[in-house]
């Protein structure tokens, strides 16, 4: 089974093979381990961006498979990390108090204990109780279920209600976008318990764990990779299957997979959610690279741009998503970073800093009128894969079916 | 403590710098103010509301006719003072830097000295407010009417006991009738606050229960302000003779808890505190001996029923005071009587006070659920304003524009360019509103022969490449313009709010959007109901092939259609930005909103738009009255209603039917 | 003025090329960490700018300890997890010896782990919520009770304000210091029920209700007054709103703590007249050394730019660093940092600010009058008010204080007598 799997899909281990030769070769030139060419501020940048990628293959199950257009994944991403954030502040709060507090000539109380953490923590949004929510932070194990749990019931609550009343089309897309903006408003309240705007901060910082950031950037860089891996494989293998061929009849024309009598709601919610915890496990690993998670992180235009990645990269096909994320997000940072040399004009000096985004908005306006396979599309030229002649028509009629130019015979 | 000290030493110093300066001033004829403002010369040089009062006091009932020249002068900040001998003077600047100095007492000009030799002096408003009382009594009866108003206007703000008498004196002979009328009104209001004969107060609070206004509740409101009391015993015995009593409370009912009750005994000095958690950590910590407290080692006393323990053996060897029992606190509460009394004395006038205000306090509800209605309006309006050309593009042409925002910003800014060319406000608005108009409309009708029309049949793909030109056209915005807010100023005669009363106003500015938003509705059921345009728009929308059939032209009907939307959101755009900010983040604030707003409504109808902006509006505004403490919560409920709403009614409040529905 | 303006950008090119000449050798890099994109740029550009002209002067005059100065700029962007990023590459990577930078609170915090790891030196110019002492940071803006506390006197004693509005943006900075002053306001014998407090978003534009309420204070006979901590563009409405009502200063006074020159050019103040704003420094403020900085920022930048207080914090904040470098003869972290304390420079708005042990600054609070101009008219001005890290008016904080020369320790629990930490836990 597992080998028909492999040979039906040659691009995963491709893939593979390329995530784990990119990894090795990161890791032996890092300061961490090796040769220090590589300096540990951009082994995060790498390490984040798997993140990224990670999300990108779900983003594009969702939409390039399934023709959901989510405009909230960002929302489950923001929310893993978060839920990894609670506990990485407690733990590390918590052994700064205990030695604090073993300083005091008459022993702490459990409540003095948990007092002075609260205090720590929530002092700086003016406030010292521990909200509800926080229930369960002093617990890894119970945090990294909460890690998969909770954007994983959101998933299925908010899906189940949208599916279920088959909004679909640009109504969902507006849809999913309003609940990441109602998520992201509600955490900048302060009253939601998660230190508002603040956020939850210094993250790298593992509790109990001594090591410097060179070592601790190479644990997370290879974390980050082995769940891209696992995450790719998983959805190869969905998509590879009678699920996936289900999803993709959903993408084209859902009204008919409904008429054969399949569950389209089902279908639809198991997608979305298993997406939805996949955005979350990226979330979760990349936040503690970041340093700091607070809820402009989720606002809306976060998960436009993880759209706008899976198209660039060209949706509909795993490694397509990987490439656009990857490549958007270097470029970014390399653009915004100021290391990009300005074009002088004579009359006018071009700084990418400014001129960046233009170029991104103007490239991605490009690749949806010209290029609809994205840069995903340039493999079709190496592997000989053409377009089917369908005379301009799409593969169905719904929203999310694929543009002739984008399906493949 | 050191300032302090400090500041002391300077006044001393000055004072006796003073004096000195005094002696040497003798040779003037005639009663001076010079010679008062002299007196008080550091009091005025520090210029604090704390200290000022006598030397106010002194310049007002010096009996000098200059006096009042040197209040009005003083809280103008014309008055300078020449640092040589520390006089004061009017001082005017001249055109070449320096400043013109004239005297006080006969008016000599004095020639002109530099900066820095003298010192403006800069009273505060405080001071100012001060000093505005003290001019009072001599403008009560000014010649000038501006000067009287600004006697009524200092009253309003802080009335003053003494300031009755004159006043009263004042209204006969006053000519004109608006001041005649505002100084009856104060008067009825000081004769509440300050009358000494009850009778009269009583009269004056029946006189004026009519009215809500501002001034008249905070006359009212603090005489029927209640202080919280305890005295031992029962009542009547207990009852304290001055107090004019307005409740007697009972401990653990009417929201007064018992703890709330024993605290304000503790607070009294009437019952000993209750000994808290900190209180035994603390008194423990105090008392450790060789590692052990009362018998108990110190690293046994991690938790807090071994901590009671400890500390109740310390209790009882006297070494630290008792905990109080409930028994004891129930016995104390028992013992003591509670109550509420009035700030006012004389219980006939807070009754009628408390009745007047009842009264006043229903009409006040009334009104605020009023004003409360006409925000909500006026955030409709602004909502429906955003969203009216997102009606046409999304609603009738089902194109999801997520630049629309960026047309919103683009009409703004062209509104603040017009400005910079046009510097009349007036003018420059008239000429903003058809330029904002057309630049959108460039701007739109070039979009759609670019990008929109090759992407009609996937309203996905639009969305996406819409917003990638959002950012770009965002950050062009900020390439252009910079960061920086840009002011748009409305014209003067939009300043100011309309005021219905002290409770219901609203800016007329927020009308004029409101009116804007009603006309837009007019052009646009005029255009698409009335006109050719409209009529090929309609059937270009249900079925582009039959309508190329009859004859249209859809390719050019499309793109004057999405040219219509655009160029209407320019010039909501310029509405926005006149009462809010012209920042290149405009847009985005409004689109999520605005998507919602048609969404909410009911794709495709003028009709639910308007139903859609005015649900959003009240919703937000009916939200934040529930909660006025946080209006970001206003905002993440308004959009969790939304999403559910739409679970239940996903077409929308009005919902297409039939063939148009598209189905 | 073209001719200037080419002169000047020659000038420039020249410079940077003599400074990357310089680099090759031996050189003293300063970082510089502020967004000159996303929201926070309006701000922080101002701040970018004035470091380069400071640094530009500085190496006219010679440099530091023989070397010139070489001014390392990078962008984040105002993305908080970037700063953190941007921060490690400049220490790592580039290996600055001091940084300028941040604005937001969130963005400081989210910087402090690196510094801390690193063992950087970053001074950060801009007013903020205090509870914080970082062994590598110098905070020369102001602490709470070096602006929001001084103001709320002046309320209390100049203005007789008996009832209180707290106006603020969502975010850290105004949460801590309306804590902070609430619980001053009520030691002050204010009651619970005078204070009213009202949280907008960012960039928030319909505060018609909110205004309504507080005009609906004054009903109780009381004189109220807004403390405003509203941040950025969301004044623009507010106060546009204040003048549509017609509140004027002397009704219902508005202090605030986040409006500055800079923000007021977006805006038309006729009829704002007399409203306050209190801060450490104000462009008006009539001394020789303001006028000639005042001077050199329009001649480098152009005649309708302003000067405003976080301005003021660099300029401190780089003196002092300069002199201390001097006085330890070496730019090494620990070394300037302890010839750190007890620095004394001239404020632009006269007498000396003295750098603490607790990593905060003496400067005098000023309170100005908006005018209309745009301008602020001092109208108080207090002798110099030492920064207090730990507020002494929260019971939590009240007993912990911060010294770094005697004690070593950023947070030090007055009452136990023992340090809480010296690492921060952001």
């Amino acid at each position: 089974m597992q080998h028909s799997f492999i040979s039906k899909n040659p691009s995963v281990l491709v893939f593979l093979a390329i995530l784990a030769l990119f990894t090795l070769s990161v890791t032996l030139l890092s300061e961490g381990l090796g040769l220090g060419l590589i300096s540990t501020s951009f082994v995060k940048t790498l390490g984040k961006t798997l993140c990224l990628c990670l999300i990108a293959v779900a983003m594009d199950l969702v939409w390039g498979f399934t023709g959901i257009l989510s405009l909230g994944h960002f929302a489950f991403f923001g929310l893993g990390g978060y839920m990894i954030g609670m506990w990485l502040m407690y733990e590390r709060t918590r052994l700064i108090v205990v030695q604090s507090l073993s300083q005091s000539e008459i022993p702490p109380t459990q409540s003095e204990v948990v007092d002075a953490i609260g205090n720590q923590i929530f002092g700086v949004v003016g406030s010292s109780e521990f909200p509800l929510v926080w229930i369960f932070a002093d617990s890894l194990v119970l945090q990294l279920a909460l890690v998969l749990l909770v954007p994983g019931i959101l998933a299925l609550v908010f899906g189940w209600l949208a599916f279920r009343s088959r909004v679909t089309g640009v109504y969902l897309s507006i849809l999913t976008q309003a609940m990441t903006l109602a998520l992201a408003l509600y955490l900048f309240q302060n009253d939601s318990g998660l230190r508002g705007n603040n956020g939850l901060s210094g993250l790298q910082n593992l509790p109990g764990v001594s090591a410097s950031q060179d070592a601790v950037s190479l644990w997370f860089l290879w974390a980050s990779a082995l769940a891209l891996g696992l995450g790719y494989l998983l959805s190869a293998w969905i998509v590879s299957g009678k699920f996936g061929s289900a999803i993709r009849g959903i993408r084209d024309n859902e009204a008919r997979v409904r008429f054969l009598g399949y569950s389209v709601v089902s279908y639809k919610l198991a997608i979305f959610t298993l997406t939805a915890c996949i955005a979350a496990i990226a979330g979760a690993l990349y936040y503690p690279q970041a340093g700091i998670i607070n809820p402009a992180e989720m606002a809306p235009i976060a998960s436009i741009y993880l759209a706008v990645l899976v198209a660039i990269g060209g949706r509909g096909r795993l490694y397509g998503a990987v490439i656009g994320a990857a490549l958007v997000s270097l470029l970014s940072t390399w653009f915004t970073g100021g290391q990009a040399p300005d074009i002088s004009l004579g009359f006018y000096t071009i700084k990418w800093v400014d001129w960046w985004l233009v170029l991104l908005g103007l490239s991605f306006v490009a690749v949806t009128l010209f290029a609809p396979k994205g840069i995903g599309g340039l493999v079709d030229y190496w592997t000989n894969r053409q377009t089917p002649d369908r005379h301009g028509a799409d593969l169905g009629p719904d929203d999310g079916a694929l543009r002739e130019q984008e399906a493949l015979k | 403590m050191k300032n302090l000290l400090f500041a002391g030493l300077a006044i001393l110093l000055s004072c006796l710098m003073a004096t000195a300066q005094e002696v040497r001033q003798e040779v003037r004829q005639g009663p001076a103010i010079q010679a008062v403002l002299q007196e008080h010369q550091a009091l005025i040089a520090k210029s604090s509301r704390k200290t000022i009062a006598p030397a106010i006091d002194a310049i007002a009932n010096s009996g000098l006719e200059q006096a009042q020249t040197v209040l009005q002068v003083w809280a103008e900040k014309k008055m300078w003072m020449r640092k040589s001998d520390l006089q004061f003077f009017i001082g005017a600047p001249t055109e070449n830097g320096l400043i013109e100095l004239t005297d006080f007492d006969g008016g000599a000009v004095l020639g002109a000295l530099p900066k820095a030799e003298v010192k403006q002096l800069k009273p505060n408003s405080g001071v100012r407010a001060l000093i505005a009382t003290a001019l009072v009594r001599f403008q009560l009866s000014d010649p000038d009417p501006a000067r009287r108003q600004d006697a009524l206007t200092s009253l309003q703000r802080d009335p003053d006991a003494t300031l009755l008498a004159p006043l009263r004196a004042s209204i006969p002979a006053e000519p004109d009738a608006g001041l005649k009328a505002q100084k009856q009104r104060l008067e009825r209001l000081m004769t509440i606050g300050y009358d000494s004969d009850t009778q009269a107060r009583i009269a004056a609070i029946s006189d004026m229960s009519g009215g809500l206004g501002v001034d008249l509740r905070a006359t009212l409101n603090p005489l029927v302000a209640t202080t919280r009391n305890v005295v031992a015993g029962t009542f009547p015995a207990a009852r304290p003779e001055t107090a004019n009593v307005a409740a007697v409370l009972t401990p653990g009912q009417d929201g007064f808890s018992q703890a709330q009750a024993y605290e304000l005994l503790v607070a009294k000095g009437l019952a000993p505190p209750r000994i808290t958690q900190a209180d035994i950590r603390a008194a423990l910590t105090a008392n450790i001996k060789d590692e052990q407290v009362a018998g108990f080692a110190v690293t046994e006393l991690d938790n807090d029923a071994t901590r009671q323990q400890a500390y109740s053996v310390l209790a009882n060897s006297g070494a630290v005071s008792p905990f109080v029992t409930d028994d004891q606190v129930a016995a104390a509460l028992q013992s003591h009587v509670f109550f509420d009394s009035f700030a006012d004395p004389s219980p006939k006038v807070t009754t009628a006070a408390v009745a007047a205000l009842r009264n006043i306090d229903a009409k006040v509800s009334l009104n605020q659920a009023v004003d409360l209605t006409l925000d909500a309006l006026s955030l409709a309006s602004i909502y429906f304003l955003a969203a009216i050309g997102l009606a046409i593009t999304f609603g009738v042409m089902g194109v999801i524009n997520m630049a629309h925002g960026e047309f919103i910003m683009m009409g703004a800014y062209t509104g603040y360019v017009v400005q910079q060319i046009i510097p009349d406000h007036t003018l420059s608005i008239i000429v903003a509103i058809p330029a904002a108009f057309a630049v959108t409309f460039a701007a739109g009708v070039a979009m759609e022969r670019l990008v929109i029309r090759w992407l009609y049949a996937r309203p996905l793909e639009t969305l996406l490449a819409t917003f990638g030109i959002s950012i770009a056209l965002q950050q062009l915005a900020k390439n252009i313009f910079g960061t920086q807010a840009r002011p748009l100023t409305s014209p003067g005669w939009l300043d100011g709010a309309w005021a219905l009363n002290d409770v219901v106003s609203i800016s007329y500015i927020r009308i004029a959007i409101f009116c804007l938003a009603l006309i837009f509705l007019g052009i646009f059921l005029y255009i698409m109901k009335r006109t050719r345009l409209g009529l090929e728009t309609r059937a270009v929308t249900q079925n582009p092939n039959m309508a190329a059939s009859m004859g249209i032209n859809p390719g050019w009907v499309n793109m004057l259609t999405f040219g219509l939307g655009s160029g209407i959101a320019g010039v909501a755009g310029v509405a926005i930005g006149l009462f809010a900010k012209v920042t290149s983040e405009l847009g985005s604030d409004y689109i999520v909103q605005s998507f919602m707003t048609v969404v909410v409504g009911g794709v495709g109808n003028i009709w639910g738009t308007l139903a859609g902006a005015a649900m959003v509006g009240f919703l937000q505004k009916g939200i934040e009255w529930l909660n006025p403490s946080n209006t970001l919560a206003a905002q993440t409920y308004m959009i969790v209603f939304i999403i559910i709403f739409i679970q239940f009614r996903p077409r929308g409040i009005i919902a297409l039917k039939g063939r148009a529905a598209g189905d | 003025m073209n001719f200037l303006k080419s002169t000047l950008a020659g000038s420039m090119v020249f410079a940077s090329l003599a400074t990357a000449a310089l680099s090759a050798e031996d050189t003293i890099k300063v970082g510089v960490l502020h967004s000159l994109s996303g929201t926070m740029a309006i701000s922080e550009t101002t701040l970018k700018d004035t470091m380069l002209m400071l640094i530009e002067q500085q190496n006219a005059k010679g440099g530091l300890l023989g070397k010139q100065l070489e001014a390392v700029v990078v962008d984040p962007a105002s993305d908080w997890p970037l700063f953190a990023e941007k921060a490690r590459e400049l220490l790592s990577v580039h290996e600055v010896d001091v940084i300028f930078g941040n604005w937001t609170s969130v963005s400081r915090k989210s910087v402090l782990p690196v510094i801390e790891e690193l063992n950087g030196l970053l001074f950060y110019p801009v007013q903020y919520e205090g509870e914080e002492s970082s062994k590598n940071v110098f905070y020369t803006g102001a602490a709470p009770n070096q602006q929001a506390i001084p103001a709320t006197d002046y309320f209390l004693e100049e203005l007789g304000v008996e009832k209180f509005a707290l106006l603020g943006t969502d975010y850290v900075y105004p949460r801590t210091t309306n804590n902070i002053l609430e619980s001053y306001l009520k030691s002050n014998g204010i009651a619970d029920a005078d204070i009213f407090v009202n949280y907008t978003p960012f960039g928030h534009s319909d505060w018609s209700k909110i205004v309504a309420d507080v005009v609906a204070l004054g009903a109780d006979g009381k004189k109220v007054g807004v403390i405003s901590t509203i941040n950025g563009d969301a004044n623009i409405g507010f106060y546009k709103e204040l003048a549509a009502a017609g509140i004027s200063a002397d009704d219902i006074p508005v202090v605030a703590f986040s409006v500055g020159e800079e923000e007021l050019s977006g805006l038309d103040t006729a009829n704002l007249e007399g409203h306050l704003a209190a801060w450490n420094y104000f462009q008006s403020a009539d001394t020789e050394i303001n006028a000639s900085f005042v001077d050199t920022w329009k001649t480098t930048m152009g005649a309708e730019r302003v000067t405003n207080d976080p301005m003021e914090a660099h300029f401190i904040g780089f003196n002092m660093w300069l002199n201390a470098a001097t006085e330890a003869g070496s730019v090494e972290v620990d070394a300037v940092r302890t010839a750190m304390y007890g620095q004394e420079y001239p404020n632009l708005t006269g007498g000396t600010a003295v750098m603490l042990p607790n990593h905060h600054l003496a400067k005098p609070v000023l309170i100005g009058e908006i005018q209309a101009d745009g301008q602020f008219d001092i109208i108080s001005q207090t002798t110099e008010v030492p920064g207090d890290a730990w507020t002494d008016f929260l019971p939590e904080s009240a007993v912990l204080v911060s010294d770094w020369k005697d004690l070593g320790c950023g947070m030090y629990n007055t009452e136990t007598k023992t340090c809480v930490q010296t690492l921060s836990n952001y």
